[in-house]
């Protein structure tokens, strides 16, 4: 018995190191093509093949993505306030939310918003050709799937995720502004002024940064899911549904890495 | 028929999981002939299929396209070899976000550098020969299952290439069909003289387009020869393919065994 279960633990442990093992041949071989994604100096087709990427990645996770971040700002203004209030302390509100969505909430929400929508699709996507012998006709015609698939996937999502994040924190801070604005007559424009004030640019560029790791996870773990799809149609379900909970899971997981840096380093 | 071999398959070993799928290939195709490779399920053709177009390795041996091994050779080699062959895969592996006509023009979109006008020109021709010339703008959901296999035919000569591969031409067409097609490999073979290899399990059809036949059994050759070496051969295993005798379905020493481990709790 307990052999066993030293052989099951092996099993998963050796298993584990083999995806982390492909991860990482994956990423090598998107970054020796992901020059060639870009517009005048790369491939016509793939510069093109991004740029439909980032309609779909992007522009299309627009609105959820913003109704989303209004959502979480209120929440974040309306929890922060129920504790202030009483201490008489409801303008450190503001950096709250200000705070709150440069630093963390901007980058993860849009990293967990784009792994349920993009994650899952792109795994689907290229599962679905593994089963149907596409991938293997790209290869016998000489056309090397990663390149092919996805490093326009990766150029589209290392643009799109740090403009969407953007986004958010916008989203997020005016949501605040507005709770404010109901809640005590804030009047926006000085909330806003307080909001610049506690912002700080080293916060912000470490969401971006954070939001360029996550996209990296994100297109790795959904093109992964789908190229290690074996069989038929319930394969392709099962791999959109390993890609979402992998690539959110791998996301938070970061994002501490990531966060206790920042702290470590004296930032935070 | 010249006397250098095209495509050589030198003791070629496969194994999934410990269980020989091909155990010791030796074959030889040589230019311009249609070699079609003949076996049962599971017999191990499209595994050699595969082999052959350089999609996996073989465990031991080598396969020599143009004298290159194509399993072990430098990325850029390969890059070269693929381009010589054409693969008509089984179920076509057309990409469905695209029309036809963008099928067949993307291998030149990758590996020329020609006009748009010269490649719609090219396009237009390579679909004109399989007889698709007026549906390039469909998509592939469009189109019935024969002209799916046409159309991936098309895509497979693109880049003109020598040696002409096809995965189960006439698996799921009705007999109409399926002969248009057999036609079809013939034509373009007497057109540009090309090599074609072609796995299939279907009697009428090998006999109407090889040259020479290669019988696999188990992961092994059992016969390679002219259409009428095979018909005559005294070999038990292709007798029972050629004459459609099927084999005991329940193994009754199996059923025995597994009852008597069974019966002692095994």
């Amino acid at each position: 018995m307990s052999t066993s279960v030293v052989e099951r633990i092996g099993n998963a442990t050796l298993s584990h190191l083999e995806y982390v093992g492909r991860l990482t041949i994956q990423f090598r071989q998107a970054l020796r093509c992901l020059g060639r994604t870009l517009p005048l100096i790369g491939n016509r087709n793939r510069w093109r093949s991004a740029l439909w990427q980032m309609l779909a990645v992007g522009v299309d996770a627009f609105p959820m993505i913003g109704i989303m971040a209004v959502c979480a700002g209120f929440i974040l203004a309306m929890q922060g306030a129920s504790e202030l209030r009483r201490f008489g302390a409801m303008q450190f509100v503001v950096d709250l939310v200000t705070i709150g969505f440069t630093r963390e909430l901007g980058p993860l929400l849009t990293a967990i918003a784009v792994s349920g929508r993009s994650g899952s699709a792109f795994s689907a996507e290229i599962g679905s050709m593994v089963v149907t012998e596409e991938i293997d006709a790209l290869r016998t015609m000489a056309i090397d799937p990663v390149e092919f698939l996805l490093a326009p996937k990766y150029m589209a999502a290392l643009i799109v995720l740090p403009c969407l994040t953007i986004v958010s924190n916008a989203c997020g801070i005016l949501a605040g502004g507005l709770f404010m604005r109901l809640s005590t007559g804030m009047a926006m424009s000085v909330y806003l002024q307080y909001a610049v004030h506690s912002m700080v640019l080293r916060d912000v560029v470490t969401g971006l940064v954070k939001s360029l790791a996550f996209a990296t996870i994100i297109v790795h773990v959904g093109c992964l899911e789908g190229f290690r799809v074996q069989g038929g149609p319930d394969a392709v379900g099962r791999s959109a549904t390993s890609a979402v909970v992998k690539s959110t899971f791998l996301v938070i997981l970061a994002d501490v890495g990531f966060t206790a840096i920042f702290y470590l380093t004296g930032g935070y | 028929m010249a006397a250098r071999p095209v495509i050589s398959v030198r003791d070629v070993v496969v194994s999934y999981s410990g269980q020989r799928v091909l155990d010791g290939i030796n074959l030889d195709v040589f230019r311009g002939e249609t070699m079609v490779l003949l076996g049962g399920s599971g017999s191990g053709k499209s595994t050699l299929l595969r082999q052959i177009i350089g999609l996996e390795r073989p465990q031991s041996g080598q396969i020599l396209v143009n004298g290159t091994d194509i399993g072990n050779c430098p990325p850029k080699e390969l890059k070269k070899l693929r381009r010589s062959i054409g693969v008509a895969f089984q179920d076509a592996a057309l990409f469905n976000s695209m029309s036809l006509e963008e099928n067949v023009a993307l291998p030149l979109w990758e590996h020329t550098r020609l006009e748009e006008s010269t490649i719609r020109l090219m396009t237009w021709m390579k679909l004109a020969v399989v007889g698709l010339a007026e549906f390039g703008h469909l998509s592939p959901q469009a189109l019935s299952g024969g002209m799916r296999k046409r159309a991936a035919v098309a895509r497979a000569l693109s880049l003109d290439p020598e040696i002409l591969v096809f995965d189960e031409p006439s698996a799921g067409l009705d007999p109409i069909v399926a002969a248009e097609l057999d036609e079809l490999i013939l034509g373009l073979k007497r057109a540009f003289n090309m090599t074609v290899v072609v796995v299939t399990h279907e009697m009428a059809s090998a006999f109407r387009i090889a040259d020479r036949m290669a019988m696999l059994y188990k992961g092994s050759l059992i016969a390679v020869g002219t259409k009428e070496e095979l018909q005559n051969s005294p070999h038990p295993r292709i007798r029972q393919f050629f004459d459609r005798i099927p084999d005991q379905i329940a193994d009754p020493a199996v059923i025995d065994n597994f009852f008597e481990r069974y019966v002692k709790g095994g």
